[in-house]
C-alpha cells in the first residue's frame, strides 16, 4: 500500500532504547508461533513506530499475486476467491491495522454489498483478518477494543481459521497472524483471556534520561526533514538485522533445549502460579528463538532469564491488593528459581 | 500589556504558525466555550487558512463519511457503484466543534490519520465545562498547540491581525529554516523538567519554533522562537513544576537566588554539556505560563487535563451490534449499521412488478433506499457504581480503607461484569470526587493511595457530588447506582456550615432529588449500632438499608454487588 522505497516508515533499528519491546518483536518475527506481543505504556514512546518499522524490516513473503489471503501456493487459495492472477510474487509481510471501533464486517469480512446490489451476486468481501494472514495484525489501544471484537479475535487467533457464517454466506479461510497490541493501562484493563493469548508482553516507559530523549528527538527530526536520506543512512543496519532474523529462522529448528531447561520452565511457572501450560510453552519457544537470534545451538538459563519477564508477566493472577508490579514479581521469582 | 492581552497576542502568533505548517503541527486544541471570543479565533483561522481546504466534522461522524464508502442511493439508482469521498481524503484542515464528545474510536482514527502525515490537521474546539469533559488524551497528544481561552475577556481580544502576504513569504522561507542542535537539546530538557513523558511534544515544539522563525523572516531558529514554542506547546502539557514541588507556586516573579540554587543542585545529576542559561530562560517562560492551580491539581494526584477516567470501552452502546435481537427497522445504510438482508428483500418484494414496469428493466431486483432494513439489538449498558463514603469522624480511616478495598475487588472483576467504579468522599465542609468512574485498576491504585479523613458530616454535599457524577455517567451511556457508606447523621449543610437542622433538610432534599432521577442506591450503615436517621435517609432515597457494622472489603463488595444487581 505504501511506497516503501521513497517514504518508508521510520527504520526499526533507528529506534532509540526500548530494547525489551524491540527484542519481543524480533522474537515473534523469528518464531510466529510465540503468539504475538502486547505493548503497554505511555503515549509517545514509539509503540506504533516500532510496529510499522518492523513491517519494513521483515523479509518479504512469496504469495499468489491476486489472492486476498496471501496464499503461498495456488492450492491454498480459498474456493470463494476469484483469483485471476495466479503468478507467485514477493510481497512485503503484511502489517494490518485494526482501527478501534472497526465494525465486525470490516474485520471478518461480509457480503459484498456492491456486487449483491448491482449484479445480484452473492460474493464475499474479505476483511482485515484475510489481509493479515501470514503477517501481523496491529491493534492500537487494544484495551479499548469492543468486547465482541475481542471475542472474535480470540477465536480466530486460537484456530488460525476465520469462519464466516452470516447473511447466507458460509466462508472459511486461513487467518494465521501475529497479534500485536498496544495500549495505555490507565485507560482500561484487558481481559485475562485476551492477555493470555499474547505470547509476550512488554511495558514501555518514556526514557527518563535526557541524552536518550535528545537522541530520539534528533533522529525523529532528521527523519521528518529528509525521510529519503535518513532511510538510506539506516538501510544497512536494518538489512543486517533482517539477515540475522532470517538466519535465526533457519537455525531455529536446530536449537536444543535440554531436560534441565524444561524443568526450569516448569519450576518458574509453578512458582509464579500462572494458569495453564501456555506459560511454559511460550517461555520455551521464546528462549529458543532468542538462542537462535544469538546464534547459539543450546538454550541456556541466561536465555530463560532474559525472556521470562516478557513471557510470564501477564499470566499472573491479578491481585488487586498487590502494590508492586508483575514485572517485579517475575524478576524476583526468576532470581529465586534460577539462583 | 496585561496578561490577557499577552495571551491574545500569543493566540495570534499560534494561528499564524499553524497556518504556515499545519501538517507538521498536527493541529490546535482550543478549549473555550462558544462565544464571541471563540468566534474571533474562528474568523482569524478562516482568514489565515485561506486557500486550504477546511472541512467540518462532528464527533458522531461515521466511518462512511470519514473514509468514504458506497453512496447507496446513487448506486441503486444508477445500477453501478458510486463511491463518496471521505473527509479524511487528501489534504485538509479539519474543524471539529464539540470535541470533548469525541469517542476513543474516532480519536484513534483521527490520530492515525494525523500521524500518517499526509497533510491532515485538526482544530478541535473543546467546549467542555468540567475538567473531566475533555478531548481524549490520545488525540490531544497529536495536536501541537494547546490554547485555553476559558478566561479570555472579549475586551482584550480584538480582531486577530493576520497578514496574508507575510504568511505567503514565510511559507517560502520555511523549508530553509535551520535548527541548531542546541535547540533540540534545550527542548528535550525543558520537556523532561516539566514532566512531559510523550516525546511527541518536544518534536512539535521544534516544528513550531521553525514556523515561528520563518514568520519572523529568519533562516535560523532563535531563542524567541523557542520561547514561543515552550509557551504554546510545552507549558500547557506540564505535569510538574520545573523545580522541587515543595516550593510555593510562582505567583509573579520568583526571587532569583532561590531557583538558581535549586538549579545547580538539580544540574549536578544531569550532564553539563547543555548550555544552562537558555534552558533556564525557557523554563522561566514555561513557569509564567503554567496554570495557576497546577500545584493544587498535582496534589489531587495528577493534572486534570489528563485522561478522563471514564473512557473505558463499552460505554454508550448504540445497540446495533449485539445483544438480544429486536425487530429490524427501516434506516440508512452506514458504516455501523448491519443490513438485515431478508427483511430488506421482504420489504422490496411487493413493489417488484410495479418497479419493473416503471423502469423497463426486468432481469434484476429493484431495491430502493426505502426498502433497506437494519438489524437492531438490545443490550444492557455498563454499570457505574458510585461509592459515597463518609470520611468524617473517628472511624473514617477504617471505612475509607474498606471502601477502597471493595472498589479494588469490584474492579478486579470489572472486565467480566462491565462495571465502572467511582468514589466520592465527604468530610469537613464539602465533598470531593476522589475517583471518577473508571475500570482501570492501575489508575485507581494511584488515585486512592492517599485518602484524607476526619471532620464534620456534610452528607448533602456528598449526595450532591454523587448525583452530578451519576448524571455524567448516564450521559456516557452507563447505568449509575450509588452505594452510600456512613455511620452518622448529617451535621454540615450544603453551604458548608455546621447546622444540624439545615444539614438534615438539605440531605433529605438531595436524597429526594436522587430518587426523582431514578438512580438506584443502597445505604450501608457502618456504625456499631444502627442509626435511626439513616433508615429514614434510605427511605428518602428509595433505597434498601443495610446495617453492616465493621464491614470489611469483601463483605462490602458482596453486599453492593448483590443489592445493586437487583436494582
Amino acid at each position: 500500500m505504501k511506497d516503501v522505497t521513497l517514504t518508508g516508515p521510520f527504520p526499526f533499528s533507528a529506534i532509540v532504547g526500548q530494547e525489551d519491546m524491540k527484542l519481543a518483536m524480533i522474537l515473534t518475527a523469528i518464531d510466529p508461533g510465540i503468539g504475538g506481543v502486547l505493548v503497554f505504556g505511555d503515549r509517545g514512546t514509539g509503540k506504533s513506530t516500532a510496529v510499522r518499522g518492523l513491517a519494513a524490516l521483515l523479509p518479504p513473503i512469496s504469495a499468489v499475486a491476486g489472492c486476498p489471503v496471501n496464499s503461498a501456493h495456488e492450492g491454498d487459495i480459498p474456493d470463494w476467491a476469484q483469483v485471476s492472477d495466479t503468478a507467485i510474487i514477493e510481497k512485503p509481510t503484511p502489517v494490518i491495522d485494526l482501527p478501534l471501533g472497526a465494525t465486525e464486517d470490516r474485520v471478518v469480512g461480509a457480503l459484498d454489498i456492491e456486487k449483491a446490489l448491482t449484479r445480484g451476486e452473492k460474493a464475499f468481501e474479505p476483511g482485515l483478518l484475510a489481509r493479515a494472514n501470514r503477517g501481523y495484525l496491529y491493534i492500537d489501544e487494544v484495551n479499548l477494543l469492543e468486547d465482541h471484537l475481542v471475542d472474535l479475535l480470540l477465536d480466530v487467533a486460537q484456530s488460525g481459521l476465520n469462519v464466516v457464517e452470516r447473511e447466507g454466506l458460509s466462508i472459511r479461510h486461513a487467518a494465521r497472524f501475529v497479534l500485536v497490541g498496544s495500549g495505555n493501562p490507565e485507560e482500561g484493563e484487558l481481559r485475562p483471556q485476551l492477555l493470555d493469548r499474547f505470547g509476550l508482553s512488554v511495558d514501555v516507559t518514556s526514557p527518563k534520561d535526557i541524552d536518550t530523549r535528545i537522541e530520539v528527538i534528533r533522529r525523529r527530526d532528521s527523519y521528518d526533514r529528509d525521510p529519503g536520506g535518513f532511510l538510506t543512512e539506516w538501510r544497512g543496519t536494518d538489512m543486517d538485522l533482517r539477515a540475522r532474523i532470517v538466519s535465526a529462522r533457519e537455525g531455529l529448528g536446530h536449537v536444543d533445549a535440554g531436560e534441565p531447561i524444561l524443568r526450569d520452565c516448569a519450576a518458574l511457572c509453578l512458582a509464579l502460579g500462572s494458569d495453564g501450560l501456555r506459560g511454559e510453552l511460550t517461555l520455551l519457544r521464546a528462549a529458543r528463538a532468542l538462542a537462535a537470534f544469538d546464534g547459539d545451538r543450546v538454550v541456556t538459563r541466561d536465555h530463560l532469564r532474559r525472556v521470562a519477564p516478557a513471557a510470564l508477566r501477564h499470566r499472573l493472577r491479578r491481585d488487586p491488593l498487590d502494590e508492586a508490579g508483575s514485572t517485579t514479581r517475575v524478576t524476583r521469582v526468576v532470581e529465586e528459581v534460577l539462583a | 500589556m496585561t496578561d490577557s492581552q499577552e495571551r491574545w497576542q500569543r493566540v495570534n502568533l499560534a494561528l499564524a504558525c499553524f497556518a504556515l505548517d499545519p501538517a507538521a503541527l498536527g493541529g490546535i486544541w482550543l478549549r473555550a466555550r462558544v462565544g464571541p471570543v471563540r468566534d474571533r479565533v474562528q474568523k482569524g483561522l478562516e482568514t489565515a487558512l485561506q486557500g486550504l481546504s477546511l472541512r467540518r466534522l462532528h464527533p458522531g461522524i461515521g466511518d462512511n463519511a470519514l473514509f468514504g464508502g458506497i453512496d447507496l442511493a446513487a448506486t441503486l439508482a444508477e445500477g453501478h457503484v458510486i463511491r463518496t469521498r471521505g473527509i479524511l481524503d487528501g489534504t485538509a484542515v479539519l474543524l471539529m466543534p464539540m470535541a470533548e464528545r469525541v469517542k476513543p474510536g474516532l480519536a484513534a482514527r483521527l490520530a492515525t490519520a494525523i500521524d500518517a502525515r499526509k497533510g491532515l490537521s485538526l482544530i478541535a474546539f473543546d467546549e467542555g465545562a468540567e475538567p473531566e469533559e475533555t478531548l481524549p488524551p490520545a488525540l490531544a497528544d497529536r495536536l501541537a498547540i494547546h490554547l485555553d481561552l476559558a478566561a479570555q475577556g472579549l475586551s482584550d481580544a480584538p480582531e486577530l491581525a493576520l497578514d496574508l502576504a507575510a504568511l505567503a513569504e514565510a511559507r517560502l522561507l520555511l523549508p530553509r529554516v535551520r535548527l541548531p542542535d542546541s535547540a533540540i537539546c534545550e527542548m528535550a530538557e525543558v520537556a523532561a523538567r516539566l514532566g512531559i513523558g510523550s516525546l511527541r511534544a518536544p518534536l512539535q515544539a521544534l516544528a513550531l519554533a521553525r514556523a515561528s522563525a520563518a514568520l519572523m523572516g529568519e533562516d535560523c531558529v532563535e531563542q524567541a522562537d523557542l520561547t514561543l514554542a515552550v509557551e504554546l506547546v510545552l507549558a500547557p502539557r506540564a505535569t510538574q513544576l520545573p523545580q522541587n514541588t515543595q516550593e510555593p507556586p510562582p505567583e509573579t516573579e520568583p526571587d532569583p537566588p532561590n531557583p538558581e540554587k535549586a538549579e545547580t543542585a538539580d544540574e549536578g545529576d544531569d550532564q553539563d554539556q547543555t548550555d544552562l542559561p537558555p534552558v533556564e530562560m525557557l523554563i522561566e517562560a514555561a513557569k509564567a505560563m503554567l496554570p495557576p492551580d497546577l500545584l493544587a491539581r498535582l496534589q489531587a494526584g495528577r493534572a486534570a487535563r489528563q485522561a478522563p477516567a471514564a473512557n473505558g470501552s463499552g460505554a454508550a452502546k448504540k445497540g446495533n451490534r449485539r445483544g438480544r435481537p429486536l425487530p429490524s427497522r427501516p434506516g440508512r445504510m452506514g458504516g455501523d449499521a448491519r443490513v438485515d438482508l431478508v427483511a430488506t428483500l421482504r420489504a422490496a418484494a411487493p413493489w417488484q412488478p410495479m418497479r419493473r414496469k416503471a423502469s423497463g428493466v426486468h432481469d434484476r431486483l429493484h431495491i430502493q433506499m426505502s426498502d433497506i432494513r437494519l438489524r437492531q439489538f438490545e443490550e444492557t449498558s455498563d454499570r457505574a457504581i458510585i461509592f459515597v463514603v463518609d470520611a468524617s469522624g473517628s472511624a473514617a480511616l477504617a471505612r475509607l480503607g474498606e471502601a477502597k478495598g471493595a472498589i479494588e475487588l469490584l474492579l478486579g472483576e470489572a472486565y467480566a461484569r462491565r462495571d465502572h467504579v467511582a468514589l466520592v468522599a465527604f468530610r469537613g465542609d464539602g465533598a470531593e470526587v476522589l475517583l471518577p468512574p473508571t475500570r482501570s485498576l492501575v489508575q485507581t491504585k494511584r488515585r486512592l493511595a492517599q485518602l484524607p479523613g476526619g471532620g464534620g458530616t456534610p452528607l448533602a454535599a456528598g449526595l450532591k457530588a454523587a448525583l452530578e457524577l451519576a448524571l455524567l455517567a448516564q450521559g456516557k451511556g452507563m447505568t449509575a447506582s450509588l452505594a452510600v457508606l456512613t455511620d452518622g447523621r448529617a451535621n454540615v449543610d450544603l453551604a458548608g456550615i455546621a447546622n444540624r437542622a439545615q444539614a438534615g433538610t438539605d440531605a433529605t432534599a438531595m436524597a429526594k432529588a436522587i430518587r426523582a432521577r431514578g438512580i438506584p442506591a443502597l445505604v450501608i450503615d457502618t456504625g456499631l449500632r444502627p442509626t435511626p436517621g439513616l433508615a429514614t435517609l434510605a427511605g428518602d432515597l428509595g433505597a434498601p438499608y443495610l446495617a453492616l457494622p465493621r464491614a470489611d472489603a469483601r463483605a462490602l463488595s458482596a453486599a453492593v454487588d448483590a443489592s445493586l444487581s437487583l436494582a
